[in-house]
């Protein structure tokens, strides 16, 4: 049977995650129809009939699905669900939010944070930080699943496919979203850019932490933060980077300042090429790093971005 | 109000988790375990809101192991007036999914009529991220997840949540299951003196089968393996060196 992936999109564009969450859905059979909702569904939907191995696309307007609350999203997905064995999300904080609540009211135990697809009920995830790779076997009906999106290439472009408009609307009264605070930025998103430039506790203020954002600009990169740069108050929470933060797997990987604790490296170790800028040589983050710089942060990453300029 | 705190007992965070050679799963033995991080962000919450007013009563439950006992007295030292333990295993490495634990909890909620569940958004051992979720679900209740603040208000709760974009703020309608993240608040120690009280509280020890959910895993684990090795690399000189092995040999610029 059929596959079904939820999309998310900001109004205008189709998230970046969609086409690598479509990877790993083809890979649990097919074909794999992809669900848009909230308003500006009709207007993404093109991008995501574009998207290879996609066979219909489904879009629910309805603004009561705005700001993907979980409680009418999840009865929206349910309410779909009989025609599909598989329904796919990808694990940012959306898909983590709903994929359970959906799998709960279909009675079945969700799969989260898969890195890999063996089958079509077998997957393979990260637990323990990352310190254990668990493959599992799902004995349930339908099968829930939200996606790693970094662990999945992203799918390529097809002549489009035919959209479909499913005529379902929200239910209120249970929640309702009040605001959004998200800082606009020019800087590529954090999980999928080719380079990272993160900064910890070291840095000592938020405005030291302008250096990093410096060395960052410098290379057209993301940044991103230990959860103590965070809970400083230097960098905001959407910068964490790690287990319980956000998971990236960049060509690149710059740590600065930032010792490399286990929660941590569970977010970035699946980066191609990591350089740690850090004064402890005993740090465990060398243990990781491709290229190690045992310096002072404040003196090496200013010479650095001159140094990157030559 | 009655609010319900579920805390699961994981792994310490500062341990070093090795996968068992036979990979059946991880090393348990002589392995130092905790209340989950996130958990004990919950009971904090949990005990502010009654210090406040909000709340009449806090309730600490684990489903686990017989020693899941100490994880509940950690609560009850730190505020929560009584404890529940689900006993559903005798195996510290069985793990019961948090479908199954989402009902047991929903069962509890139900016998204590509680108003509020606040659970940690995440076991650090498992990191599934669903068990809040799913109670919500089976209790047909509103969800506020990855809560940075939370203020209850008449009938309502106001939860800014931490989200991929930044900060997200939801009005949700009690009853409701908020789950916690790093920045609620910073958890009280437990005193020595409230340790001590702690351990006069009250504590229920029930089965899985009083409440007569099945705990059958829906999920069975074929192997646990060791995640790839990184090679180790190399210690540059200066600045202008890194920026030269980035640039000329690295291939990422
Ligand atoms: C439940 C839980 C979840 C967690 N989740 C996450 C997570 O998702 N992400 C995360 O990052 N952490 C997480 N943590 C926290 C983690 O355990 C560490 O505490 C944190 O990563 C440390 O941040 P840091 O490396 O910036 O700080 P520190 O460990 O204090 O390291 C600072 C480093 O800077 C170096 N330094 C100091 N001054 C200078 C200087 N002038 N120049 C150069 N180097 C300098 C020091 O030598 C040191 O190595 C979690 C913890 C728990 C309990
Ligand atoms: C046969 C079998 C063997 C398995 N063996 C292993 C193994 O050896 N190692 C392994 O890592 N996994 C194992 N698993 C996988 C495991 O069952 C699930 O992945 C795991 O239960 C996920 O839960 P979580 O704690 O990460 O939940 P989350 O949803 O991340 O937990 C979130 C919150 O829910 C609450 N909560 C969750 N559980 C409890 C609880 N028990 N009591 C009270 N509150 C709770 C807490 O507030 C917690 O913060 C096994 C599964 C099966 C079927």
């Amino acid at each position: 049977m059929a596959v079904l992936v939820f999309a998310e999109h900001d109004g205008k564009v189709l998230s970046e995650a969609v086409a690598k969450t479509v990877t790993a859905a083809t890979q649990m059979g097919g074909p794999v129809h992809v669900l848009i909702s909230g308003t500006g569904a009709g207007d993404v939907a093109g991008e995501a009939a574009a998207i290879a191995g996609v066979e219909k696309v489904l879009t629910a307007e309805d603004a009561g699905y705005d700001h993907a609350l979980a409680e009418p999203l999840g009865d929206l997905i349910v309410g779909l669900a009989g025609d599909y064995d598989h329904i796919v999300l990808a694990a940012s904080t959306t898909g983590k939010n709903v994929g359970p609540r959906v799998a709960a009211l279909l009675d079945v135990m969700i799969v989260a944070d898969i890195i890999g697809v063996e089958s079509a009920d077998t997957f393979v995830r990260p637990i323990y930080a990352g310190n254990a790779i668990q493959t599992v076997k799902s004995s349930d009906a339908k099968k829930v699943v939200t996606v790693r999106t970094t662990a999945f290439e992203a799918a390529g472009e097809q002549a489009a496919v035919g959209i479909e408009s499913h005529g379902a609307t929200a239910a209120g009264g249970l929640s309702e979203w009040l605001d959004d605070r998200f800082a606009q930025s020019e800087r590529p998103e954090l999980t999928s850019a080719r380079i990272v430039v993160s900064g910890g506790r070291a840095l000592g203020s938020a405005d030291n932490f302008k250096l990093v954002e410096q060395l960052a600009d410098k290379l057209g990169a993301a940044i991103g933060a230990s959860r103590a740069a965070v809970d400083a108050g230097y960098a905001p929470n959407d910068w964490q980077v790690g287990q319980t933060g956000k998971i990236v797997a960049p060509d690149l990987y710059i740590a600065v300042g930032i010792s490399g604790a286990i929660q941590h490296l569970a977010g970035m170790t699946g980066s191609k090429v990591i350089v740690a800028i850090d004064k402890d040589e005993e740090a465990p983050i060398f243990k990781v790093a491709d290229y190690g710089l045992v310096a002072d942060l404040f003196e090496a990453v200013p010479a650095l971005i001159e140094a990157l300029d030559d | 109000m009655k609010i319900v705190v579920p805390v699961k007992r994981v792994i310490d965070f500062n341990v070093r988790v090795r996968v068992k050679p036979d990979q059946t799963g991880v090393e348990f033995a002589n392995v130092k375990m905790s209340m989950n991080p996130f958990d004990e962000i919950a009971v904090e919450e949990a005990v502010r809101l009654k210090e406040a007013g909000k709340a009449d009563e806090v309730i600490a439950v684990s489903v686990g192991v017989k020693k899941a006992e100490d994880t509940l007295r950690t609560a009850l030292a730190m505020g929560a007036d009584k404890a529940i333990l689900i006993e559903a295993t005798d195996d510290v490495e069985t793990d019961i999914e948090p479908l199954a634990v989402a009902k047991l909890l929903k069962a509890v909620v139900e016998a204590e009529d509680a108003g509020l569940v606040i659970c940690g958004k995440q076991a650090i051992d498992n990191d599934v991220n669903g068990t809040g979720q799913m109670l919500a679900a089976l209790l047909g209740w509103s969800q506020g997840t990855f809560a940075n603040t939370l203020k209850v208000e008449d009938g309502k709760a106001e939860v800014t949540r931490e989200v991929d974009g930044g900060l997200q703020i939801v009005s949700v309608k009690l009853p409701a299951v908020i789950t916690t993240d790093l920045r609620l608040n910073e958890p009280r120690y437990a005193s020595l003196p409230n340790i001590m009280k702690a351990k006069k509280k009250p504590l229920e020890v029930k089965s899985a089968s009083d409440f007569g959910v099945d705990v059958t895993p829906r999920l069975s684990v074929v192997s646990v393996n060791e995640p790839p090795a990184r090679k180790a690399g190399v210690i540059v000189g200066s600045p202008a060196e890194l920026a030269d092995k980035l640039k000329n040999e690295a291939g990422v610029l």
